[in-house]
């Protein structure tokens, strides 16, 4: 066994999912209209759009805006953040992949799976107990505003905008598929609600709209992977066997298999995944949901139980698919293949054991999911805009509650219609890399400067700017010129930097900049911010200091 | 924060107490996910073979419970952490809350 094949495997749990998040690519038939998915659609905007008119009544300060007063519990927040990370795209994708390769599906999700636990040990205290709205206000602590906000909020808006395209795009390619819908229409249904989720009902009616559709679709692959266990009488050996019997690849579905590319993009990409998570604004935003560390911690262990149970269920699903629609001619095409692809398989699945019922069920929640999670990016945008640039850089500080209220929801329109325009630009562009680039920003500008003003002491203003700086624009330039763009947008033979994946040089650049730039900094700047490093690690600890919910 | 008041914080026993255990707890779990994690990862690297080995005389190879195994390991680290954190620490820092009248 050789050392390329050790760091192939080891990534290999993370490279797929990037890919899978990205998903539906390619070229998309438009399908008969679906008049059950369609109804069970409208239920469920009908419910948000309440939903959303009950949360516009509570929501009147920016503290509600942003963080839904911090009245939000630890499960309710749970089931949230396990929302907003079950994409639609992640439940098609890595149900795909077990449909594919059996074993190697579960490697996916397992390194999809392990970022959550570090997150809960090493940031989602802390976090709550120093921050206020953004992740911003963390990094932002005890270095200086001004600078520290620039480039915080503008990775923040790169990461929200290449992540909400991936999606726009994924969702208008997804909905023609399942709903019949033109591209454009779908592009255009998904923005306007999500504009209006966000602008009347702040984060209280995102976080509902992402507890629903959690729900939904743990509700729906639980069924779905109940009539798979009783299909084989409850019995995983049984389930192994009948699917090694009909598959293609028999026995290789039950071992690693070989699915990696060279090891180095490969690790390169787990990185930007395990600490991209860790990175994500609109993920980090959700913690000051919360009213304290103790239910912060608290929402961490059920999303990572509901994240967990998830991907156990996937893989069921992926088993499922194997044995009931992978041997049934009705949803093969004539050369063999999957209808619509291999993403198709959980939807399919959907239809051999529930009928058209669970098939406009299954549909529908794919539609919802992708709402919540472009509502949920929309927000943290808007909040970058208004909160960290609006309030704390142009008017320094000075501005009072409903005035920056008013800004963010012009940003949440403004950032709406950017994504609807986008969203239809890039219809016939190969948006894979946006997903995987959103990641490596995330791990190359927002972890590193988040982590160290955290944990380290000697990390000044100079050193986190330049640091950072230098981590978003070597993530982007080295994407730009990688295979990814280079090749598959752009058209040139061979790509100038050989990798998809740049984390690893670019979190590698940011890391070292923090440290060299922070180290030879002697200002009087630099001295201050070390001095209040003290200050910053017992409020850390305590959350002594800490902002507590907004009261009504 | 004062000084004053910092400084009271940062040389009181139950302050140091917390921070000692919490961090201590912290690590030790991350190593443990890390090495459960990169375990697997191993396997699947050296010794794909050891994976692909049957239990007992039916289908099912011995990485799938491993592999389901990690997704528990995972679950379950991240709930002893909020066990401890939220009993045993919190009550550490309710006291130095007490002590120093600030809002919890």
């Amino acid at each position: 066994m050789s050392l390329r094949k050790l760091l192939a495997a080891s990534a290999a749990a993370i490279v797929l999912p990037a890919h899978a998040a990205g998903a539906l690519e390619g070229a998309v038939t438009k399908s008969e209209i679906n008049p059950i998915a369609i109804a069970m659609f409208l239920a469920f905007v009908g419910l948000t759009l309440f939903i959303t008119k009950w949360a516009a009544g509570r929501t009147k300060s920016r503290a509600d805006f942003y963080a839904a007063g911090g009245g939000i519990t630890g499960f309710q927040n749970g089931l949230a953040i396990a929302g907003d990370y079950m994409s639609a795209a992640s439940f098609l994708g890595i149900s795909a992949l077990v449909f594919g390769s059996g074993f190697d599906g579960l490697i996916y999700s397992i390194g999809f799976l392990v970022g959550w636990p570090i997150i809960m040990f090493l940031i989602a205290e802390r976090l709550r107990n120093l921050g206020k709205f953004t992740f911003v206000d963390v990094a932002a602590y005890r270095l200086k505003q001004t600078p520290i906000r620039t480039l915080a909020a503008s990775s923040t808006l790169v990461v929200v905008a290449f992540y909400l395209i991936a999606q726009m795009v994924g969702a208008g390619q997804l909905i023609k598929l399942l709903f019949g819908l033109d591209y454009a229409t779908a592009v255009v249904i998904v923005g306007v609600l999500m504009v209006v989720y966000v602008t009347f009902g702040g984060m209280l009616a995102t976080t509902w709209v992402q507890i629903i559709k959690a729900v939904l679709l743990l509700g729906g692959a639980s069924f779905i992977a109940f009539m798979v266990m009783r299909h084989v009488g409850f019995s995983f050996d049984r389930m192994f066997t009948q699917a090694i019997s009909v598959h293609s690849k028999a026995e290789a579905i039950m071992g690693p298999g070989a699915l990696v590319k060279d090891p180095i993009s490969a690790i390169s990409l787990g990185l930007a995944l395990m600490f991209g998570t860790a990175g994500l604004p609109h993920i980090l935003m959700r913690f000051f949901t919360v009213k304290d560390a103790k239910e912060a911690r608290k929402s961490v262990f059920y999303a990572t139980g509901f994240i967990g149970y998830f991907y156990i269920l996937t893989f069921i699903i992926g088993f499922g698919a194997i044995i009931l629609v992978g041997s049934n001619s009705i949803y093969l095409d004539e050369k063999g293949g999957l209808l619509g692809g291999n993403n198709m398989a959980a939807v399919h699945l959907a239809h051999a054991v529930g009928g058209e019922v669970m098939l406009g069920f299954i549909s529908a929640v794919a539609f919802a999911t992708i709402l919540a999670v472009v509502a949920g990016l929309t927000l943290s945008g808007a909040a970058a805009v208004s909160h960290d640039l609006y309030a704390n850089v142009f008017a320094r500080g000075k501005v009072d509650d409903q005035k920056e209220l008013k800004v963010s929801r012009m940003a949440t329109l403004a950032l709406g219609v950017v994504a609807i325009l986008l969203g239809i630009v890039f219809e016939k562009q190969n948006v894979a890399f946006m997903v995987g680039l959103a990641f490596a920003v995330a791990a190359s500008t927002n972890f590193p400067i988040l982590i160290l003003s955290m944990f380290w002491k000697g990390l000044t203003t100079r050193g986190a700017v330049v640091g950072g700086g230098l981590g978003l624009a070597t993530a982007v330039t080295l994407t730009v010129l990688g295979p990814a763009v280079w090749v598959k947008v752009f058209g040139y033979e061979t790509p100038i930097f050989p990798y998809d994946a740049p984390g690893l040089f670019s979190m590698t650049v940011a890391f070292l900049g923090c440290w060299l730039f922070s180290i030879t900094d002697s200002s009087a700047q630099a001295s201050r911010e070390a001095a209040l490093f003290e200050g910053q690690l017992v409020r850390s600890q305590t959350g002594i200091g800490a902002s507590g919910a907004s009261s009504h | 924060m004062p000084t004053e008041l910092l400084e009271r914080i940062a040389r009181d026993p139950h302050y140091l107490e917390l921070t000692r255990k919490r961090s201590r707890l912290a690590w030790t779990l991350t190593a443990i996910m890390l090495a459960v994690y990169y375990g697997f990862i191993l396997l699947i690297a050296f010794a794909p073979d050891v994976l692909r080995q049957r239990v007992g005389d039916g289908a099912t190879t011995l990485g799938f419970p491993l592999g389901i195994g990690v997704i528990l390991t995972a679950i379950l680290l991240t709930g002893i952490y909020v066990w401890k954190a939220n009993g045993e620490y919190d009550r550490l820092t309710a006291r130095i809350h007490e002590k120093v009248g600030g809002q919890p």
